[in-house]
């Protein structure tokens, strides 16, 4: 079994989870006979290529002659998202702006894409060009080597996985890790929105990090059920993450750790804190991280009267975030909408007990984390006090917490996924 | 001689504790989730208690005494019967005015007071032993503990006590190839004898009797009693035990628990060898095989058959060992209201609640429990205890 797997990110260069995804699952694969050729719009070549093979889509010309390209571009010009709708038209004028519209397209078309294209491969504001240019590639790549299966992560990719799908016919699985309803509330980004649409249409099979995704995209995106699969993200961890620290307070800590954004929930982090400080002073509440709800919450802090117990300390990287839970007491996650949630298993390695909104994806392979709601304040500060209070809590949730972390292995993760590859290659097989 | 068939069914529901956040501690003293109290109270005594006991009833006079029955109903059972419905309760009062229905002695509250503390222990089965004779008319010989809970120390507690006859599990890993289907007696004091649960054949009836991919389904009252008199071709009791609510709640009256119980003792007596005792009279006139060796408790619960669906993390065994802490304090209170807060607490069942050996098929442990995950029963319990605790020692917060 052969896969062409499309990402945006691979460790050690990664702004997000999804690279540490796809690793993840790369290597899983690996030990399952699997091989993987994983394209990437910009590989730096420090990357461990162990368990795959790096191909780098600024490595590869979109075409080499006129007619491939011409060809090429009759299969992938749909991708364009550009509405030619336009008021007032008759069906004869309506033809003729197309083909205006068309001509014009396939002129900047073989001007744009006659060489190379460097890609960034970050999230900057030419990202549409970027993720346009990069299916172009794709179908040039898919169509220089060969594989059973084309897998694309994430909204980004799903573009270069029908490219590559058209040119190859080969299935096609699609991986959503976020929606744009996890990214943006209800303010959805339309282009985005129809992108990730047309992934989902286009796909075989539709793989989801939690049931919760998986329920987005039925009721969301309006997919099929019957081809949208779960499989849960997993961690490779080994042991347990124990650091020595000195504390300088003596006060217990209760964290949080994550982007300070609409859907991570702060708002309400601070009102539980409200409620278990007016019980006890014997704790300091600690939010790490950036992100534009940051203002807001520090006036809200203000506002409370708290800001003596709570503390702000802005974007954590590396070393500082593994420090920040040896700190910690007790983790919290209050997402509003988190499709899967990576940094509690985090906390539970480094023996933190966690609490986590059951509106997060994750909250449906952990037994041992308290489950709250994330809008109800009062369960949260119930359970933020509970584990500062009860010894047992946190015993027990510490112990059987990092039992069940170290068994989350991306090892089952892979094998489902090979499953489903197996499932659409024998589909396939059997149409022709 | 006849072979004894001896049913026994356990009747309890426990106060529900409502939601109780810390910011209660200290403040709000009122503990249980009335709504929910009554409401499965309700529940239970419509679709089990009420129609089973008629059933019962009409079963008794039309086989004239020839059918007889126990029950064990807790302590806390009959006060929310009194509150929420009266009906039910009355409906015992008539079972037990026919004479041929034994009521049993348990701990008041469901406890698991034999565990921890033998006053208490005993304070509380004499408490039950007053409501039976209240509400029954009836002063109870033969003794049950909380889910069959019993060793060899517990049965010599109970004896001490005065009761002859004491109901446990027929669990295999005490009795090994010996069967459970004769009398046996304390290993500390053969004065009391034990009755031991055949619990294949109890829970044919409890758990699979609406199981359709069990191959025996369905099953009739004729192929029950036909395995009951095959138990009993070398045997001399078999005993059934099993929770009353599996009559109409835990199997619905759909699913045809009715027409088969009220067929049962026709099937029973037409074996003419066979014939129906209460527990104490099932050990009157049997003799004991047997001493029974159990050095460390045992119950009918789960596969363990242990006491491990209580006390089996460390989250149970805090909450446990914090509740008897203030038991002296409680007990020396005068205070009505504090007692009977106490003694709703300790109902085995909020520690049940706790347990976290099933998080992937809790389907028995999940039935009638308000809680979502252990943790948050642990969380709501303990600040509901570190409230009373508070009344009890009378700290200020």
């Amino acid at each position: 079994m052969k896969v062409l797997m499309f990402g945006w990110e691979f460790p050690p260069h990664i702004a997000g989870g999804l690279g540490t995804a796809c690793d993840g699952l790369t290597r899983g694969l690996a030990k399952h006979q699997v091989e993987v050729l994983f394209v990437m719009p910009s590989a730096s070549g420090d990357e461990d290529q162990t368990a795959v093979r790096i191909i780098n889509a600024s490595d590869v010309a979109a075409f080499r002659t006129k007619e491939e390209a011409r060809r090429i571009f009759d299969k992938v010009q749909f991708l364009k998202v550009t509405s030619n709708l336009i008021p007032y038209l008759g069906p004869d004028e309506f033809e003729e702006q197309v083909d205006l519209e068309r001509e014009k397209e396939w002129n900047e078309f073989r001007i744009s894409f006659g060489q190379k294209y460097k890609f960034s491969g970050k999230y900057g504001n030419n990202l549409m060009e970027e993720v346009m240019r990069y299916s172009l590639v794709a179908a040039a790549i898919a169509r220089q080597n060969r594989f059973d299966v084309i897998h694309a992560h994430d909204w980004l990719t799903y573009m270069a996985g029908i490219a590559a799908k058209r040119v190859t016919g080969k299935p096609l699985v699609i991986h959503v890790h976020a929606t744009e309803f996890d990214r943006s509330g209800e303010n959805v980004n339309t282009q985005v929105y129809e992108l990730e649409k047309r992934g989902m249409e286009a796909a075989d099979r539709v793989i989801a990090v939690s049931n919760l995704t998986r329920n987005t995209i039925i009721n969301r995106y309006h997919i099929d059920p019957s081809k949208v699969f779960t499989v849960h993200n997993a961690v490779d961890f080994s042991s347990a993450e124990n650091r020595e620290i000195s504390r300088g307070v003596p006060e217990k800590i209760v964290t949080f750790l994550g982007r300070i954004t609409f859907q991570k929930g702060p708002e309400y982090f601070i009102e539980a804190a409200y409620k278990v400080l007016q019980k006890t002073q014997n704790v300091r509440f600690v939010m790490a991280g950036s992100g534009d709800m940051f203002n807001r919450s520090v006036r809200r802090v203000a506002k409370l009267g708290i800001s003596s117990h709570f503390h702000f300390t802005g974007f954590l990287r590396g070393e500082d975030v593994k420090n920040m839970f040896a700190y910690s007491d007790v983790y919290v996650m209050p997402s509003v909408s988190e499709p899967f949630g990576i940094s509690p298993l985090e906390a539970m390695r480094a023996n933190v007990p966690t609490i986590i909104s059951k509106q997060s994806g994750v909250a449906e392979v952990l037994n041992h984390a308290i489950k709250v709601d994330f809008w109800d304040v009062n369960a949260l500060a119930d359970a933020i006090y509970g584990l500062l209070t009860y010894p047992a809590l946190t015993a027990m949730t510490v112990r059987c917490g990092l039992e069940e972390v170290n068994s989350l292995k991306w090892d089952n993760a892979a094998l489902k996924v090979k499953h489903i590859y197996e499932s659409v290659t024998e589909e396939k097989s059997k149409i022709q | 001689m006849k072979k004894t068939l001896c049913l026994y069914f356990q009747v309890h529901q426990p106060y529900r504790l409502r939601q109780y956040r810390f910011f209660d501690i200290g403040k709000n003293h009122y503990y249980f989730d009335d709504f929910a109290n009554k409401t499965i109270m309700s529940r239970v005594a419509s679709r089990c208690y009420i129609p089973a006991n008629k059933l019962m009833l009409d079963l008794i006079k039309k086989y004239d005494g020839a059918f007889k029955i126990a029950f064990s109903v807790s302590g806390i059972a009959m006060e929310q019967m009194e509150q929420y419905a009266p009906e039910a309760l009355e409906s015992f009062r008539q079972l037990a005015d026919t004479g041929h229905v034994e009521f049993l002695a348990e701990t008041y509250s469901h406890s698991l007071s034999s565990l921890i503390s033998p006053r208490k222990f005993k304070d509380q089965i004499s408490m039950h032993v007053k409501a039976v004779e209240k509400h029954f008319g009836q002063k109870p010989r033969a003794f049950r503990n909380t889910e069959l809970i019993y060793s060899d120390t517990i049965g010599e507690m109970v004896a001490g006590l005065g009761f002859t006859t004491m109901l446990t599990e027929g669990a295999r890993h005490i009795l090994g190839w010996k069967s459970p289907d004769y009398l046996y007696v304390n290993a500390l004091n053969p004065k009391l004898k034990l009755l031991l649960r055949n619990f294949r054949l109890s829970d044919d009836i409890a758990f699979r009797f609406s199981d359709r991919n069990w191959g025996d389904w369905p099953l009739t009252a004729e192929k029950y009693a036909a395995w009951i008199a095959g138990a009993l071709e070398k045997d001399d009791i078999v005993n059934i035990f099993m929770d009353y609510e599996s009559f109409g709640e835990h199997q619905t009256a759909s699913s045809g628990i009715f027409n088969f119980l009220k067929a049962l003792p026709g099937m029973i007596l037409s074996h003419a060898d066979l014939e129906v005792l209460t527990p104490s009279q099932a050990t009157q006139k049997h003799q004991p095989i047997a001493p029974l060796n159990v050095p460390y408790a045992i119950s009918w619960a789960d596969e363990e058959r242990d006491i491990s669906a209580w006390l089996g993390n460390e989250l149970q065994k805090e909450a446990f060992a914090d509740l008897y802490k203030i038991e002296n304090q409680v007990r020396d209170s005068n205070d009505p209201e504090l007692q009977r807060d106490f003694r709703r607490l300790q109902a085995s069942d909020h520690f049940y609640y706790m347990c976290t050996k099933f998080f992937s098929d809790g389907d028995v442990h999940k039935y009638f429990n308000p809680y979502d995950t252990p943790y948050e029963a642990f969380i709501n319990y303990m600040n509901v205890l570190s409230d009373i605790t508070l009344r009890a020692t009378k700290k200020k917060v």
